[in-house]
């Protein structure tokens, strides 16, 4: 872009390029992605949805798909697949009732303030219709399957991963983060340490969790050995198991909280912390008045993100315990891994896309309620 | 004694903040690093020293040994290693940045462009996709089926696309792109593979390429936005009174000011690439296979070779580790201070 050459060029030409262009600049800045997400999406998304809707078998010189409607989805909620999916469910208990009692009327109360306040439009409506359906519906998933007698299935294993995990990514990425851009000699050596977990491959990070909780001839060997566990192992128990990978999935996610909120509070304007100091704010109001405010859009991204990425979550349990003790520790990714290695796609597919339905309904309750409002109510 | 609770200037703790922010940070640091250690001295033993029992230190509890270095750097991997290390190093770089290109660029468009993409043509479009997959599993060859459903959309978005007045806007546009990494990659790794076949790409650098632009794009785009949304529109305003195109006021004021979250963004990007495995596994059966893979056959028959795969790890991460430590300085404060009153 040179622009001494403007005078000596014709100048209509130049003219005419350059409103074309700048005409077309939205064009221009956005097409090459959507071209390219196009490409890569559209067929992979309605390829797997037909293959979720067929039998898959190996055939002469290939293989053949045999349409069977909805079996695949329906075997899912049915039958020992369903017991897989869904968990099992352990009878009715007092506890259970009160819980799930609990839930239903902070539902309702929830629904009862819309239909009060708010200008109710057909959008919002169903939207709101359906988060309380879906919400009612998991929790009533999950009384059953966590306390006594229940078993979870992979649904219910894949929501604890995602929820306790991002928790604790992210206090533990926030405070962090707000310890290391203090003025502290030594903090960018800190910083490059705390970036050190997300920079191995996620195989790797699994079969490092393997080696350090091995019993026997893992480091910690002593440690159990001095409470008397040498025979007891993590893997044996489903919420030992369960917080192993747990872990293993918070020491190598954090990193990726941490960086992005280091960025975005290195990034913020000084001046206004400036004043509040000199107007004789402590640390805390400044950081609930000023800095909170400003990272809170970064935060929810990141936490979008990192929803749909921890959905996914399938290396650790593959490698630390196979998916046990039974079914114990295996992800959502990781029952369709299952049925896949058993070359039945069709299976495979369906639980693909009940993945789907969970990660869109999540990220869609996060992205219009908890975004929108913390980001609009600044 | 109250000096102690005092701080001296805004950003810097008092001396008792201190001392306890350098206690956090440390456990933290032990934390991150015990296990890297281990795996360090796990690549010093052979099989006997790893069954038998920890062994802490090398020298004092063990004697330590090559062989692992020996066997993936001079010995029978050696070929396999280079070979996967050159082409990690080559895809990777290239497609972060190539992400982050076109990443940013979309970003910048959707907070400072108003888009309103409608609804008809949407479906229009989703209309022609569904026909042209049926032309293919009716028989048609692909390149026909996606010609004669490229025309029908065309004449479809002239007459009917343009009657249904609903549009959509630039969040809607935001949250189509994040969900393309919804669904699991083990789910769309045989049609991408399908693709890919077609074109007769597999194998090849521009395969792994488009296929890892493609899905860390909604990423930069999503923290992108973010980052540039917080950059003064005063700044571009004065700009464009000045007469800067946009392409002269994203190049030369937007980016510039959101280099902090241009580095962070493509460290992300490059370490998923670098350490990608499922599509890698599909889309390169022997030239352009990468690292990861050499990694995960390690868990052979005779079960995981613990010291090979520290080796092979410990040499993965070293590069990126350079990469960060030349980046780090980038993600400092202070780029935005000043901007607006100049």
């Amino acid at each position: 872009m040179d622009t001494r050459n403007d005078e000596t060029q014709p100048a209509r030409l130049h003219t005419i390029i350059s409103g074309t262009a700048d005409r077309l600049v939205g064009t221009i800045f956005l097409l090459p992605t959507v071209l390219a997400l196009l490409f890569l999406s559209i067929f992979p998304l309605i390829a797997s949805l037909y293959v979720s809707l067929t039998k898959f078998d190996i055939a002469l010189g290939g293989f053949k798909l045999t349409f069977v409607g909805l079996k695949n989805y329906k075997d899912l909620f049915t039958g020992s697949e369903g017991t897989h999916f869904l968990g099992e469910f352990a009878p009715n208990t007092p506890l259970t009732w009160t819980v799930f009692g609990l839930i239903v009327i902070a539902l309702a109360i929830f629904l009862a303030r819309y239909f009060l306040n708010a200008r109710i439009s057909i959008g919002g409506l169903i939207g709101r219709l359906m988060l309380t359906l879906g919400l009612g519906l998991s929790s009533w998933m999950l009384v059953h399957t966590l306390w006594n007698g229940g078993r979870l299935g992979t649904a219910s294993i894949t929501l604890v991963y995602v929820f306790v995990g991002i928790f604790f990514q992210y206090i533990l990425g926030l405070g962090l983060a707000l310890l290391t851009v203090q003025n502290l000699p030594g903090r960018r050596f800190f910083r490059v340490i705390f970036l050190l977990p997300m920079m191995i491959t996620p195989v790797g990070v699994a079969y490092m969790f393997r080696m350090l909780t091995d019993t026997s001839k893992g480091p910690f060997t002593p440690i159990w050995q001095a409470f008397g566990l040498t025979d007891f192992s993590w893997v044996n128990n489903p919420w030992s198991a369960r917080t192993a990978i747990l872990i293993g999935d918070i020491w190598q996610w954090t990193p990726f909280m941490f960086i992005v909120l280091v960025a975005a509070l290195e990034s913020q304007p000084t001046e206004p912390i400036e004043a509040a100091t000199v107007d004789g704010a402590n640390s805390w109001q400044i950081f609930r008045h000023i800095t909170w405010p400003s990272i809170i859009p970064v935060s929810m991204t990141l936490i979008l993100i990192r929803l749909i990425e921890a959905f996914k979550i399938v290396d650790l349990p593959n490698v630390m315990t196979n998916g046990g003790p039974g079914t114990a520790t295996q992800s959502l990714t990781y029952h369709a891994y299952i049925n896949w290695r058993a070359l039945d796609l069709g299976a495979s597919a369906a639980v693909a896309y009940m993945l789907l339905f969970l990660v869109t309904f999540f990220s869609m309750i996060f992205v219009n309620l908890i975004r929108q409002q913390t980001v609009e109510t600044l | 004694m109250k000096r102690w609770f005092q701080s001296k200037s805004i950003n810097t703790p008092s001396p008792v903040g201190a001392i306890l922010s350098y206690l956090v940070l440390g456990f933290w640091a032990v934390l991150i690093l015990f296990p890297l250690y281990w795996l360090i001295v796990t690549s010093f033993k052979n099989s006997g020293q790893v069954n038998e029992g920890p062994f802490y230190i090398p020298f004092v509890d063990f004697k330590p040994t090559l062989d692992a270095w020996k066997y993936i750097l001079v010995g029978d991997l050696s070929k396999d290693t280079i070979r996967n290390f050159t082409n990690t190093a080559i895809v990777a770089p290239i497609s972060a940045l190539l992400a982050l290109i076109f990443g940013a660029t979309a970003a910048y468009a959707l907070v400072r462009f108003e888009y309103r993409p409608r609804v008809g043509a949407i479906l229009t479009f989703i209309g022609c996709v569904i026909l042209s997959i049926l032309l293919v599993s009716a028989g048609l060859t692909w390149q026909i089926a996606l010609v004669v459903s490229f025309v029908l959309f065309f004449i479809l978005l002239q007459t009917i696309g343009r009657r249904f007045k609903r549009a959509l806007g630039n969040n809607d546009i935001a949250f189509w792109m994040i969900s393309q990494r919804m669904l699991p990659p083990i789910a769309v790794v045989i049609p991408i593979y399908l693709i890919f076949q077609q074109l007769h790409l597999l194998d090849t650098y521009t395969a792994l390429i488009i296929t890892y632009v493609a899905s860390n794009l909604p990423i930069v785009i999503w923290l992108m936005r973010d980052y540039i949304s917080n950059i003064p529109i005063e700044l571009e305003e004065c700009a464009s009174i000045d007469g800067a195109s946009r392409y002269r006021i994203f190049w030369s004021i937007v980016l510039p000011l959101a280099v902090p979250g241009l580095v962070a963004t493509f460290l992300f990007v490059l370490v998923f690439t670098w350490n990608e495995y499922l599509l890698a596994l599909f889309l390169s059966s022997a030239k352009v296979q990468t690292l990861p893979l050499t990694i995960a056959a390690q868990n052979a028959t005779r079960g995981p070779q613990w010291w090979n795969m520290s080796v092979l790890i410990l040499i993965m991460i070293v590069p990126v580790i350079v990469i960060a430590i030349i980046l780090e300085r980038y993600i400092t404060r202070g780029l935005l201070i000043g901007a607006v009153k100049g």
